[in-house]
C-alpha cells in the first residue's frame, strides 16, 4: 500500500533529479526538482489525440501491471511472477505502439521489443541466482535473508543485472526505443504517437518502474540496509551517468552485448554456485 | 475379451477410418465425421467422467488372436515399406525397416519364450493416459470436422493442380487419431510399439498427400526419421525380453523403482525408448522431419503437432522419466530437450512463414517437455504433462487460423497478415487467444514454464540458461506477430465469410478450450494431474503455491479487461475528448449529430456503462 502511494512520488523525485543532475553534467541550470510533476499535470489537461482509440487501453492496462508488479514485488511475492507480470506490463505498451499505427511508433515498437529480449534472460537468471543463494523465489524471504550480503556471492550477477538497468531505463546508449529527445530519427520512437493523459499514464509507469527496480537492486544489499538505500541512490547516479558519457548503440550491438553479460557474468556466475554447491 | 470404454475408442477410429475409403459422396462423408467425431468426443469425456460406462464380453475374440491380427499388420506395413524404399531408391529406408522387421521377427519366433504381459491396456485410472485421450477426441476430432471444410475449399479453389484423394486423406485421419488412442492406452510395450508404426505410416502417408515432388521428398525423410526411432524401439523390445525383463510399462518402472540391478537393467532399454521418443517429437538433430511435413494440408500439420504424432513421442519420454531420473541418461536427454528448446525459439525468429514459425515453436516447446522428463523429478513431470495440454490446445488453434488466413489472404507470411483484426476479426482475436495462451503470463504457457523453470533450478541449475535465453526469444517473435495482428494501416476490406460452420466450430471450440484450460487448470492439475505423478512417485510435493495461483487468476482477471479494446477496432483517426467538451463542440456543429461520428459517441457510453458495471 505504501508503495502504491509512495512510489510516484519518490519515482518522480528521482526523475526530477536526473534531469537537474544530467543537466549539471552538461553545465546547464536544469529544471526544478518538481518538474517531472509539473509536466504530468499539464499533459493530462491536454487534449488526449490519438490514432486509434484503443491505443489507450493498452497504454492504461500497462500502468496498471506496472504498478501490480510493484505491488507484487513489495508484497514480497514471487520473484519470477513480478517478472512476469513485468514482462506482460511491457507487451501492452509495445502493443499499444503497433496500434498506434506510424512508422516512428513500429520502429519504437519492434525496437523495444528486442530490447526486451536483451534484458529478459538476465533478469531471470538474477531470480535465479537469488534463490539458489537464499533457497526461495520470495522477494520477503531473500529480503529476509540474514548472511552476507547477496552481492558477494552474485557479483556478476549484480554486474549483470546493472547493465539490464541502463536498458530498462531506456538511458543512453540503449535508448532505442524512445528517446528523451524528440529531434532524432526516431522522433520519439514509441511514444510518438501517445499524447495528453496517455502519455501522462506512461511517465506515471516509468516511475513506478524506477522504483521498484531500484528496490530490487536494494535486495543484493538486503542484510544490510543502510548500504543498500546508499548503492540503490548511488547505482541510480551511475545511471545518469552513463546516459551523459555514451552515445547511442545500434540494435545489434545492444542486444549482443546484453545477451554476452548475461551468458559470460550471470551464467558464469551461477556456474560457480551450482559447482560450489 | 472384455469391451469397455477404452477399447472402443481405440477400435471405432481404426474401423470408422477404413470405411471412410469407401465413401465418395461428400455429404455422407460430412455426415458420417460429424457424427463419428462428436461421439469421439463425448466418449474422451465419459471415460474422465465415468470410465466403467460401456462393458460387455466379446467372447469370439481372444487376446490371442488379437496378437495375430497385429503381427499380421505390421508385416503388411513393414512389406510396404520396404516397397516404398526400393521404389523411390531411398536404401536408408529398405535397410532401417528391414533391421526392425528383422528384430521383431527374431523378437516373436526365433528367441523362444517371452515374458506374458498379463494387462494389454492400461485402466482408465492411469489418468496421464487418460489425459492424452482427452486430448486426442477433442483437438483431434476437432481437426477432422475442420478438415471437412477445409478441404473442400482446398480442392475446389485453393489447389485444383492437386488430385482430389479425400477418402483416402479422411481415413487416414482417422486411422491416425484411433492409433493415437491405442498409443497412449498400450501396457504391453509389443501393442505400444504397434500403434507407434502405424502412427509412423500415417504420418509418411500424409505428409506425402499432395504427391508433389517436395511433398514426397520430405514424406521419405520423416519416414526414414522415425523409423530410425523404431529401430531404437524394436531394439528396447528385444533387450527386455532378451533380459527376462517385464515387457509392458507399468513392469518397467516398478522395476526401476525397485532399485539396484533391475534399474540397472532397464536403464539401457529405456534409454532407447526416449531415443525413439526424441525422434518422434522432432528433438534436434531430428527436428527437420517436422518443418518438411508443412508441406501437407493444414489439418495435417495442426493433427502432427499438437494431439498426435510429436505428442506420442513426449508421452513416451515422460512415461520413462521416473526410470531414467537422476541418471546420466536422463542428463543426456534433459541436455537434448535444453538445446533444442533455445535452438528451436531462435529459428522461429528467423522465420517469416506463420507455418514455420508455428513449427518451430512446436520443436522448442517439445524441447522443453523432452527436458522435465530427462529431469525427471515430481514437479518436472507435472510441468510436463501440463505443457502437454496447453500446448494442445493453443497450437492446434493457432494451426487451423493460420489455415483460414492461408486460404483468405493467399499468403501465410506474417508480414501479410497485418491488419488482420480488421480484415478477418473473429480468425485474429482468436489467434490473439492462442498465441497469449501460448507465451503470454498468467495464460497456460507460461505457467507450465515457470513450473519448468522451478524444477530445472532445483534439479539441474545450469540447464536453466536454456531456458532463459529460449524464452525471450520466444517473446520476441510472439509479440511481434501480435504486433502485426493488431497494426492497421490505411482502411483495408473486410473479408466476407471467414469460415464455414465446421471450421468455425473447431477453432471457437478450440478457443474455449484454450480459455478454460486457462481459468481451470488448477482443477485439472489436482484431479488429474497430482494423482498421476503421486502415483508415480509416491510422494505428494506442492508445485505451485495456493497463493502465487492466486496472484495468476488476479492476473487473468485483468487481463480479461484487454478485450474491451476491441470494441474499437478499426474505426479510423478519432480525438478522444471527454463527454461534456464533445457535446459543446457538437452544439457548435464541428461534430455530425448522426451518421457515423454520433454512433460513435454511442459506443462510447455503452463502454462507459460497461465499464461502471
Amino acid at each position: 500500500m505504501v508503495y502504491l502511494l509512495a512510489a510516484p512520488l519518490v519515482g518522480g523525485l528521482l526523475v526530477g533529479w536526473d534531469r537537474r543532475i544530467s543537466a549539471r553534467m552538461q553545465s546547464r541550470q536544469g529544471p526544478p526538482i518538481f518538474q517531472p510533476f509539473y509536466d504530468v499535470f499539464k499533459l493530462c489537461k491536454k487534449e488526449n489525440i490519438v490514432v486509434r482509440r484503443s491505443q489507450n487501453y493498452y497504454v492504461a492496462l500497462f500502468l496498471v501491471f506496472v504498478i501490480f508488479t510493484g505491488g507484487l514485488f513489495f508484497a514480497g511475492s514471487d520473484l519470477l511472477l513480478v517478472i512476469f507480470a513485468l514482462t506482460l506490463a511491457a507487451i501492452f505498451l509495445v502493443l499499444g505502439a503497433y496500434k498506434a499505427s506510424s512508422p516512428f511508433s513500429f520502429i519504437g515498437a519492434e525496437r523495444e521489443l528486442i530490447q526486451m529480449m536483451a534484458y529478459e534472460p538476465m533478469v531471470l537468471l538474477t531470480a535465479i541466482g537469488m534463490y539458489m543463494v537464499t533457497k526461495s523465489f520470495q522477494v520477503g524471504d531473500i529480503a529476509g535473508y540474514h548472511g552476507v550480503p547477496l552481492v558477494f556471492l552474485l557479483p556478476g550477477i549484480f554486474l549483470g543485472f546493472l547493465y539490464t538497468l541502463e536498458i530498462k531505463f531506456r538511458k543512453s546508449p540503449f535508448d532505442l526505443s524512445s528517446s528523451h529527445h524528440a529531434h532524432q530519427e526516431l522522433v520519439r520512437g514509441l511514444t510518438t504517437e501517445f499524447s495528453g493523459r496517455t502519455l501522462a499514464m506512461i511517465e506515471i509507469a516509468h516511475w513506478y518502474e524506477l522504483v521498484f527496480l531500484l528496490g530490487w537492486v536494494y535486495l543484493f544489499f538486503a542484510s544490510m540496509p543502510i548500504l543498500g538505500v546508499a548503492v540503490s541512490l548511488l547505482v541510480f547516479v551511475l545511471v545518469i551517468f552513463v546516459d551523459n558519457v555514451f552515445a547511442r548503440l545500434k540494435w545489434q550491438a545492444a542486444i549482443r552485448s546484453a545477451w554476452a553479460v548475461a551468458a559470460v557474468l550471470g551464467f558464469g556466475n551461477i556456474l560457480i554456485l551450482s559447482l560450489l554447491r | 475379451m472384455m469391451m469397455t470404454l477404452i477399447p472402443l475408442l481405440i477400435l471405432v477410429p481404426l474401423v470408422a477410418g477404413l470405411a471412410m475409403l469407401l465413401i465418395r459422396n461428400d455429404h455422407v462423408r460430412r455426415v458420417i465425421v460429424t457424427i463419428l467425431v462428436l461421439a469421439i468426443g463425448a466418449a474422451s469425456v465419459l471415460l474422465v467422467v465415468a470410465p466403467d460406462a460401456i462393458s460387455f464380453t466379446i467372447t469370439a475374440v481372444s487376446d490371442h488372436s488379437i496378437n495375430l491380427a497385429m503381427n499380421l499388420t505390421e508385416a503388411a506395413m513393414a512389406i510396404f515399406v520396404l516397397y516404398v524404399g526400393v521404389h523411390s531408391r531411398r536404401p536408408l529406408i529398405a535397410v532401417l525397416m528391414a533391421v526392425q522387421a528383422g528384430l521383431m521377427a527374431w523378437f516373436e519366433y526365433g528367441s523362444g519364450s517371452h515374458p506374458e504381459v498379463s494387462q494389454n491396456l492400461l485402466p482408465a485410472t492411469d489418468h496421464f493416459s487418460v489425459i492424452m485421450a482427452l486430448i486426442n477426441g477433442i483437438v483431434g476430432g476437432g481437426i477432422c470436422l475442420y478438415a471437412l471444410g477445409y478441404m473442400k475449399e482446398y480442392h475446389e479453389v485453393a489447389h485444383t493442380d492437386v488430385t482430389d484423394r479425400r477418402p483416402t486423406f479422411f481415413a487416414l485421419l482417422f486411422v491416425f487419431v484411433g492409433a493415437m488412442f491405442g498409443l497412449v492406452f498400450s501396457n504391453n510395450l509389443t501393442w505400444l510399439f504397434f500403434f507407434w508404426e502405424i502412427t509412423t505410416l500415417c504420418s509418411y502417408l500424409l505428409i506425402g498427400y499432395t504427391r508433389t515432388e517436395e511433398s514426397r521428398r520430405n514424406a521419405q525423410r520423416a519416414l526414414m526419421m522415425n523409423l530410425l526411432g523404431g529401430v531404437a524401439f524394436a531394439a528396447a523390445i528385444v533387450y527386455l525380453s532378451r533380459n527376462a525383463c517385464p515387457l509392458d510399462l507399468q513392469g518397467l518402472i516398478d522395476s526401476a523403482k525397485s532399485g539396484g540391478s533391475s534399474k540397472a537393467l532397464v536403464l539401457l532399454p529405456a534409454a532407447l525408448l526416449c531415443f525413439a521418443g526424441i525422434t518422434k517429437s522432432a528433438q534436434l538433430p531430428f527436428s527437420s522431419w517436422l518443418l518438411g511435413a508443412m508441406v501437407a494440408p493444414t489439418p495435417v500439420s495442426a493433427l502432427l503437432h499438437s494431439s498426435t504424432m510429436v505428442k506420442a513421442g513426449v508421452y513416451l519420454v515422460l512415461r520413462m522419466a521416473p526410470v531414467i531420473t537422476e541418471t546420466k541418461v536422463g542428463m543426456l536427454v534433459a541436455l537434448v530437450g535444453a538445446v533444442t528448446f533455445l535452438v528451436g525459439s531462435l529459428a522461429a525468429i528467423t522465420a517469416a512463414d506463420a507455418k514455420r514459425v508455428l513449427a518451430w515453436s512446436t520443436v522448442a516447446n517439445l524441447g522443453l517437455i523432452v527436458l522435465c522428463g530427462g529431469i525427471g523429478t515430481y514437479a518436472a513431470v507435472w510441468a510436463g504433462v501440463l505443457l502437454i495440454i496447453f500446448h494442445a490446445v493453443a497450437k492446434c488453434l493457432l494451426f487451423l487460423c493460420v489455415g483460414l488466413v492461408e486460404h483468405k489472404i493467399h499468403s501465410r507470411n506474417i508480414d501479410a497478415m497485418s491488419g488482420l483484426i480488421v480484415r478477418m476479426p473473429a480468425v485474429a482475436v482468436m489467434m490473439l487467444i492462442g498465441m497469449a495462451g501460448m507465451f503470454l503470463a498468467p495464460f497456460g504457457m507460461l505457467i507450465s514454464k515457470y513450473a519448468v523453470l522451478m524444477a530445472v533450478v532445483d534439479a539441474a541449475p545450469v540447464l536453466s540458461v536454456f531456458i532463459v535465453f529460449g524464452s525471450s526469444a520466444t517473446l520476441f517473435f510472439w509479440v511481434k506477430w501480435m504486433g502485426k495482428l493488431v497494426e492497421v494501416v490505411g482502411t483495408p476490406e473486410r473479408v466476407r465469410n471467414e469460415f464455414t460452420l465446421g471450421e468455425g466450430l473447431a477453432v471457437g471450440v478450440l478457443s474455449m478450450a484454450t480459455f478454460l484450460a486457462c481459468l481451470l487448470f488448477p482443477m485439472i492439475s489436482s484431479h488429474m494431474i497430482v494423482p498421476y505423478v503421486t502415483g508415480v512417485f509416491g510422494e505428494h510435493a506442492a508445485s505451485l503455491t495456493q497463493g502465487n495461483i492466486i496472484i495468476m487468476m488476479i492476473m487473468m482477471a485483468m487481463v480479461m479487461l484487454f478485450p474491451l479494446s476491441f470494441i474499437r477496432y478499426g474505426r479510423g483517426p478519432q480525438s478522444r475528448g471527454r463527454l461534456p467538451e464533445r457535446r459543446q463542440r457538437r452544439r457548435q456543429g464541428s461534430i455530425p449529430r448522426f451518421g457515423r461520428q454520433g454512433r460513435k459517441h454511442d459506443d462510447e457510453q455503452l463502454l462507459h456503462a460497461r465499464v461502471a458495471q
